[in-house]
């Protein structure tokens, strides 16, 4: 009982601090801040009910007025732009990627990157290309074309996922709750 | 750590969280349900006078935080231009900067723990699954976990420097992860000790 509120919050303020890193200091070259790192991680590493909370947690906590998103952005403001698709597929996000994990029995890299793809990228894209098609008045095709800058960046992201769940499987194994 | 809350005191900090809350839904949902640019600009400068009540210095706040929608803002503008639709843009724009603009003016003159004690009285409806002391120990964990967790981020990232000439780049993440995930574990153990989270 305990363990599971520590996780979900615990996590919640990774998320956080995964976006005051700066930029540039995870890839070389390419500018991604890593909040949706920490979106992926907590859906490969915490499995998919513990990981969609935490990110609700976080949620809540930038709606109620802390500066935590990527850019030092918050409030309830946020939900009101153009970014409002992505910050609600955020938790199905975390969820359909620990459900993949759980399902899955292929090794943890493997699973984590899949899983990462699946939930982070394609999920989250999913309802950030409605939320932007419907607060800037475009058509869906035409706010993909919009989202799709990101897209390098989180591809990185998915790939830096598989490898910190796999050494965090190799180093810990209990530690990895989607596996428990 | 610093909330978005203005060091400004202006009249609606003395307004209750829930009733601010309530109207922003109101006129958010009304700002996408009007369609007519005139009514939009009415709503946009509305939201102008809205800031200017507060003073100068609240209302300068209020534009920097409008600032992170340029990018968005100079894209649609170039678009319509382009498709000569300039009227159906400028509806587009006013009404995203106008909802925007009017939730950042509750979130400037609301405590975070006036919020934060708005949403709790929300989830009461859940008390069965989701008591509303762990709810509020949840908040206060993160709010508190968060320096320590940035402190041992830049801790990691510094002993990574002094042993090796590269940059740490994605590596700190695995550290950082596998300590958020021991301290969730202590933390667990403390709350036990001290009578369980409730």
């Amino acid at each position: 009982m305990e363990r599971n509120l520590t996780h979900v919050a615990l996590f919640a303020a990774l998320i956080a601090v995964l976006g005051l890193v700066p930029k540039l200091d995870l890839a070389a070259g390419v500018p991604i801040t890593a909040q949706s790192l920490g979106i992926m991680l907590c859906g490969t590493v915490l499995g998919a009910r513990r990981g969609a909370l935490a990110v609700l947690l976080f949620l809540a906590l930038v709606a109620a007025g802390l500066p935590l998103l990527s850019g030092g952005r918050g409030g309830i403001g946020v939900f009101a732009g153009p970014s409002v698709g992505f910050l609600v597929g955020f938790p199905i996000a975390a969820f359909v990627a620990g459900w993949v994990m759980e399902r899955t029995t292929l090794s943890p890299a493997v699973a984590a990157t899949a899983a990462s793809v699946i939930g982070g990228i394609g999920v989250l894209y999913v309802f950030g290309i409605v939320g932007m098609a419907l607060v800037l008045g475009k058509t869906l095709s035409e706010a993909a074309f919009l989202s799709f800058a990101f897209l390098p960046g989180d591809a990185v992201k998915a790939v830096i996922a598989g490898l910190v769940t796999q050494s965090l499987a190799r180093m810990r194994p209990a530690s990895l709750l989607s596996r428990a | 750590m610093l909330t978005l809350t203005s060091p400004v005191e202006t009249w609606a900090h003395r307004l209750p969280a829930g009733g601010k809350l309530a109207a922003l839904a109101g006129v958010t949902t009304a700002l996408f349900l009007v369609g007519s640019p005139w009514l939009l600009a009415g709503a946009f400068a509305g939201a102008a006078l809205l800031y200017l009540t507060g003073g100068v210095a609240f209302s300068r706040a209020g534009l920097r935080q409008l600032w992170p929608l340029w990018p968005f803002v100079l894209i649609v503008g170039l678009w319509h231009l382009w498709t000569a639709e300039v009227v159906q843009g400028a509806a587009i724009l006013l009404r995203m900067m106008s909802a925007v603009a009017l939730a950042n003016f509750v979130t400037m003159t609301t405590r975070l723990s006036d919020m934060l004690a708005v949403f709790e009285r929300l989830a009461r409806p859940l008390s069965p699954i989701l008591p509303p002391r762990r709810l509020a120990l949840a908040f206060a964990l993160v709010i508190r976990f968060i320096p320590v967790m940035l402190d041992r981020m830049g801790q990691i990232r510094q002993s990574w420097t002094a042993r090796s000439p590269r940059a740490p780049r994605w590596r700190v993440m695995v550290p950082a992860t596998l300590a958020a995930l021991d301290d969730a574990d202590r933390v667990a153990e403390a709350l036990r000790a001290r009578g369980g989270a409730g």
